[in-house]
């Protein structure tokens, strides 16, 4: 019993050492990011391996989801007359919680299990290492353009997850089901605003990326230099990612879509 | 700083601790410019933390390490990436990165470095690459290169900007014969030419003793021994003598300490 | 993976990623409407708004010519303060009156607008004369109820005599 009490005790304190060492490691990270941008180059080169290899993946995704939601949606909705409303509920949903969310658990488990993979692989390999005696700052070099290059890709895939969800429910909705396409898209046009959904939406995204990536790549630059070490980082990656945008998500939506009067 | 100053490197009472794990006990010892240092030892008796001191990516628990001139322990961030920039150090493995070409691992030091246009670079590299054979390579990504060319490549990139100190993390391990008397070749011929100074740190006796002017040997985190090769092939010392044969028995015990064997097999009980 | 092909991929990428923002906001959201054109605010009192929210439409004959902008409580007068941002192209005369309105039976509440006959229009920081509160659920069930219990009450009563 003491026992356990005490590793409790252990895993805790190591758990906010550790989110201090994060925080430092961040604040680094963003003071040292001008290299990043002064040499776009390499950020491009994230954004190419971080962005565009999930295109594939996240518009698929987007496509089913829309899907899925449409015929879901329909459903339920032509119980009370209001198939009608069918636009309404697949773009509400995308834009504001699906898209962002979907679209970042689907990054942090592809691009951002790369990331770590990629970044611990060449701390394992002495590269980093060797950077440095090179005299050449790891992270600047290394480690901020990916991050940038993340943070930059996250809002543009969930933008294109909403899209590809949109037009997949249009295509279940309209053209399979036989809803109304007027209806479909003008209701949607009327409902869905752009302050509020829409940038709220893409603010989600933001943050979600931010996440995602923070948490890529320093569990990458943090794992031990062994293939275990890099592949319980990895696995560290995707869930803690996972588990970040959900609460995130929540503390977000809380804070963004309640409040009818008030405001 | 002085013209010629005779050390390139000098270690004063250095102890050294991971955490609270003491590694390096009171070191003390110098580098004399341009010759070829060895230092030797068995795997864990801290030479490579030794050279992570001297290449200032570490800093000493108590003690002094004076490298090209300046104390270690005395830079900033600035300080430190400036005297990094006049050694050059060859990894394990090599340590290449693996995302660029060969070339682009040459030139990367001169690329952050420096100011050089592409031209010059393009002049520089490839002298550099033909100096371990291997200009032909150029164009090759790090993981197509066999260990030994790979460890060639990476030597190139460690002497790019011409270091006056060159650092060298196990050069031998896992080469084949050839490749081996190649690096060996290598390391004495840059040594020379660029008129830098050269730490070795190896357990490779055979490769290493032919080749260097001085050696140390560490045991536990100590200096036990020093000298020049014949010097220490004769030098009485039963660690090192055992060490330079290669003997499976001495002071370093063959048995890693265990209770009896026959209390272990369960046979003394019978007597 | 060189350069060139390297910037083309991650061109189309950012490409295609403002291309889908672009499509949400102007196919899906609302952004094609008034949000640049020429504005005029107005206020109406209401006894009760009932469910009406910030952003609710505000129509006449069935169009959208404004938003509700803001919505407070006036507390001298304890009625419900709603400011109508109102699109400039659409002038109304000073008696006309505002109604809080649902869409469908239960649908989200907005409010309407029919015009008078007045000459004179409405301008920037006027206020509305003629309003209608909200139909409240409850009051109309319990009006229902107490017709109903009445009716049963004199029709007993006129039985029992």
């Amino acid at each position: 019993m003491r026992d356990a009490l005490t590793h409790l005790g252990a895993a805790f304190t190591a758990g906010v050492w550790r989110l201090g060492y994060a925080s430092r490691f961040f604040g680094y990270l963003l003071w040292h990011s001008g290299t990043a941008f002064r040499r776009f180059r390499l950020t491009l080169r994230e954004i190419y391996f971080a962005g565009v290899l999930s295109l594939i993946i996240i518009l698929v995704s987007g496509l089913f989801v829309g899907m899925v939601l449409a015929l879901q949606g329909y459903e339920t909705l032509q119980r009370y007359g209001s198939s009608e409303a069918l636009g309404i509920l697949v773009a509400l949903s995308l834009v504001r919680e699906l898209g962002p969310v979907v679209a970042g658990l689907l990054f942090a488990s592809r691009a951002g299990s790369a990331i770590t993979a990629e970044i611990g692989l060449m701390k394992a390999t002495e590269q980093l290492s060797a950077m440095e005696m090179m005299a050449v700052d790891p992270i600047a070099r290394v480690v901020a353009p990916r991050f940038w290059g993340g943070v930059l890709s996250m809002p543009l895939l969930a933008a294109l997850f909403s899209a590809m969800g949109i037009f997949g429910g249009y295509l279940v909705g309209v053209v399979l089901i036989g809803v109304d396409e007027g209806a479909f898209w003008s209701q949607m046009q009327a409902a869905v605003d752009v302050r509020n959904d829409i940038l709220n939406g893409v603010i989600k995204s933001v943050v979600f990326g931010v996440a995602v990536t923070l948490i890529a790549v320093f569990e990458g630059y943090d794992a031990p230099p062994t293939a275990e070490g890099v592949s319980g980082a990895t696995t560290r990656t995707v869930v803690t990612s996972s588990l970040a945008i959900l609460a995130l998500d929540f503390v977000l939506t809380a804070l963004m879509f309640t409040g009818g009067n008030a405001k | 700083m002085p013209m010629a100053d005779p050390v390139i490197a000098e270690i004063e009472d250095l102890t050294f601790a991971y955490d609270r794990r003491p590694v390096l006990h009171g070191i003390r010892l110098s580098i004399p410019r341009g010759k070829v240092v060895a230092v030797m030892g068995q795997s864990g008796c801290g030479k490579t933390t030794l050279l992570r001191i001297i290449a200032a990516a570490l800093l000493p628990s108590s003690g002094r390490a004076r490298v090209l001139g300046q104390v270690t322990g005395e830079l900033d961030r600035d300080g430190l990436y400036a005297l990094r920039r006049r050694m050059g150090m060859l990894f394990q493995f090599g340590a290449l990165f693996t995302d660029m070409s060969v070339y682009d691992n040459v030139a990367f030091q001169m690329r952050e470095h420096t100011n050089l246009p592409e031209d010059t670079i393009r002049d520089l590299v490839l002298m550099k690459l033909e100096a371990v054979g291997l200009r032909g390579a150029a164009q090759l990504m790090p993981g197509e290169l066999s260990g030994g060319m790979a460890r060639r490549v990476a030597l190139a990139r460690a002497i790019a900007l011409d270091p006056q100190l060159i650092l060298y993390d196990e050069p031998f391990t896992g080469l084949d014969p050839i490749a081996l008397g190649v690096i060996a070749r290598l390391v004495r011929q840059l040594n020379d030419s660029l008129g830098a100074t050269s730490i070795i740190v190896t357990h490779d006796v055979a490769e290493t003793l032919p080749l260097v002017d001085y050696v140390y040997f560490m045991a536990d985190g100590r200096v036990v021994a020093q000298g020049t090769p014949e010097a220490v092939r004769s030098s009485g010392v039963a660690f090192v003598e055992q060490f330079v044969r290669g003997e499976i028995d001495g002071p370093v015990p063959f048995h890693y300490p265990a209770a009896g064997y026959a209390a272990d097999l369960g046979l003394a009980q019978a007597a | 993976m060189n350069r060139s092909t390297i910037d083309l991929w991650v061109g189309i990428f950012v490409a295609a990623g403002l291309g889908a923002l672009l499509f949400l906001a102007l196919k899906v959201g609302n952004l094609a409407s008034f949000s640049t054109a020429q504005t005029y605010q107005v206020q109406a009192k209401f006894a009760n708004i009932g469910g009406l929210k910030v952003r609710a439409p505000v129509k006449s004959a069935g169009v959208v010519v404004g938003r509700v902008a803001e919505i407070r409580f006036d507390n001298e007068s304890y009625e419900a303060v709603a400011t109508l941002t109102l699109d400039g192209s659409y002038k109304f005369p000073l008696d006309t009156s505002a109604k809080i309105l649902t869409s469908g039976l239960l649908g989200e509440q907005y409010i309407g607008l029919e015009a008078g006959g007045h000459a004179t229009m409405l301008k920037g920081g006027d206020r509305l004369r003629i309003t209608q509160s909200a139909v409240v659920l409850e009051n109309l069930i319990s009006q229902f109820l107490f017709s109903k219990a009445a009716e049963g009450g004199d029709d007993k009563g006129k039985g029992a005599k």
